[in-house]
């Protein structure tokens, strides 16, 4: 119950955390805005202000798309890493993020007059990893550590094929993608997040009512068929969702990686391994994170507009180490 | 209650299972016993629906097992395997609320005659002094317990259960084994288990099948089972079977192994 009430306690504060951030990250920028002025604009709605249209089309929509775009991937890893019983698995790990940003990449760079249809294609790409990843990594007894990133491995191999050669056919075009590729939230405004939110919340929502099926997955196999489960359907369904989430991510800004992987992993050690505080806690952390990785990008380097993707790579790798040193897996 | 007929089980194309029948009244405990590798945790396997039956039937009271849905499955019975393995910071009595889920759907939570059926299972289990810790923190026959706690939450007509005190020292088997008698004399629950050890077989069970090469050996009371004669063919052991005051099934002494 003490430990129920904790991680109740610290998952609320994480979200407050992520609004303190939020507001503290809109100020942050070539121009400096002062907090009660950020406030102000935000409360004042759109009306003529010295600072509505940094904060309106700037800032507000870079910092809301880092929000839920760390929210999506952080779930999706989390629930990924549910659904193969082992804290390795990560959509950018397991080719999810690669193959979506090569079916992406397929209608950017090939078909540029099918934009609209970005989201969809990004979700059958990565549907279409996941499945050969599952096809790769499954045994009898389960999907363990090394075949996780033997087929992680492939897959990546092979969308990175893939993209490699769309940008030597396309080069001419490549300039536009290149952004995109790297995972950059720059020059994302209100587009993009028209495009990602509605499909942002549906997920979260479907993600609420996949907590008890996850938590019940985590306690084998075995005990779930014997809970009266469809084990493989629950599978299917929490990876159709968690790729997803991180779907009509790449497709709003491209490929950011380790989010999945170390955000649940340090939830985990925060609130335990109930879904249930679990996933909310990965999801703060997760909006958390890439706002950091957003804003640290775009500040640290000023006027240099480092993408989020890089930071997190160059954040990310060392991070993943210290955890294979620590044998977390 | 549970009629087994014609069962048939196969292993990477191979039939390793072969027309074995048998049935479990109500109330009784039974055990399946076997030399390594004869078949009869698959057999345990394939009746609680973790491995599929190439031919047979089985029948729960009078139901096919195959008309009825998992979930129906899970009021009616439950199983529970040599190891299991839960995340580690768990706690014991969230362990057992699981138990509960079956009796849910998707949407509905948990509500006080639930958490009075979990207390009441961890009461049974004599866990209710363990109930906040986390399952890591328990001993191996603690956690067997709490997994059988699980399974009480559940309410099943009838408990599985696949070599209980395999990696449990013998005070740990002995606490078990005991639950399981408790839970069968106070309660009237129906128990099939697989055992190893034969005299645990012997004074725990109302019946016991044998099963070797994967076919059915023999079935009757520990007394029509347990014979030399039976050790002897099953095992290639040499065996007295002894008679003590303080238990009324018989013991088994082994002594030698017969060379061919």
């Amino acid at each position: 119950m003490i430990r129920t009430t904790r991680s109740r306690t610290i998952v609320i504060l994480t979200f407050a955390l992520t609004l303190i951030a939020a507001i503290v990250a809109i100020g942050l920028g070539s121009v400096h805005i002062a907090v009660p002025d950020i406030l102000k604009t935000i409360f004042n709605g759109r009306e003529e202000g010295v600072f509505t249209t940094i904060i309106w089309d700037i800032r507000l929509p870079r910092v809301l798309l880092a929000l839920i775009i760390g929210a999506n991937i952080a779930i999706s890893g989390a629930l990924l890493q549910a659904v193969m019983g082992n804290p390795l698995a990560d959509p950018g790990l397991t080719g999810v993020t690669s193959g979506a940003a090569a079916f992406v990449l397929l209608i950017m760079l090939a078909n540029p007059e099918y934009t609209h249809l970005i989201p969809i294609a990004a979700f059958v790409g990565g549907l279409l990893a996941a499945t050969i990843v599952y096809a790769l990594a499954w045994r009898r007894t389960g999907i363990t550590p090394i075949t996780i990133i033997l087929s992680g491995v492939a897959v990546n191999a092979l969308c990175g094929g893939v993209i490699g050669f769309l940008s030597i056919l396309y080069s001419d075009r490549l300039p536009s993608a290149v952004q995109w590729l790297n995972g950059s939230l720059a020059a994302k405004g209100h587009a993009s997040l028209q495009m990602i939110y509605v499909y942002a919340i549906i997920g979260w929502i479907l993600s609420i009512f996949a907590i008890r099926k996850a938590n019940i997955i985590r306690l084998g196999d075995q005990v779930a068929v014997n809970l009266g489960e469809n084990v493989t359907r629950i599978r299917i369904l929490l990876s159709i969702l968690a790729v997803f989430l991180a779907a009509i991510s790449v497709a709003a800004i491209g490929m950011i990686g380790f989010v999945g992987l170390i955000v649940p992993h340090m939830a985990r050690l925060l609130v335990g391994s109930d879904y249930k505080y679990m996933l909310p806690m990965s999801m703060a952390m997760g909006a958390i994170v890439l706002l950091l990785a957003d804003t640290g990008g775009r500040t640290l380097f000023a006027p240099l507009d480092i993408p989020a993707g890089i930071l997190m790579a160059v954040i990310g790798g060392p991070y993943f180490l210290y955890l294979m040193r620590k044998r977390a897996f | 209650m549970l009629k087994i007929e014609q069962l048939a089980v196969c292993y990477e194309h191979k039939e390793v299972i072969h027309d074995f029948s048998f049935n479990v009244k109500k109330g009784e405990v039974l055990s399946i016993i076997g030399p390594n590798g004869s078949g009869k945790s698959t057999i345990l396997k394939a009746v609680s629906r973790m491995l599929p039956y190439s031919a047979g039937t089985i029948t729960f009271d009078g139901e096919n097992m195959r008309q009825l849905s998992s979930k129906e499955i899970a009021k009616k019975m439950c199983v529970l395997s040599q190891r299991n393995q839960a995340p580690a910071d768990i706690t014991v009595r969230n362990l057992v609320c699981y138990g509960r889920y079956p009796h849910k759907k998707w949407f509905e939570r948990l509500d006080d005659e639930d958490y009075a059926i979990v207390d009441w299972a961890l009461e049974k289990t004599q866990l209710t002094h363990y109930k906040d810790q986390s399952i890591a923190a328990l001993s191996g026959g603690e956690s067997q317990r709490a997994w059988i706690a699980m399974a009480l939450a559940q309410r099943p007509q009838i408990l599985l259960l696949d070599e209980p005190t395999t990696y449990l020292d013998i005070a740990h088997q002995h606490e078990v084994l005991e639950l399981v008698r408790e839970l069968n004399r106070d309660m009237g629950m129906t128990v099939v288990m697989v055992l190893h050890d034969l005299n645990q077989a012997s004074s725990y069970s109302d019946r016991i099948v044998v099963v070797k090469d994967g076919y059915r050996a023999q079935m009757g009371t520990p007394d029509d089972v347990m014979t030399e004669q039976m050790i002897q063919t099953i095992y290639k052991m040499e065996a007295e079977i002894q008679h003590v005051e303080w238990d009324s099934a018989p013991r088994i002494q082994l002594k030698n192994t017969i060379k061919c």
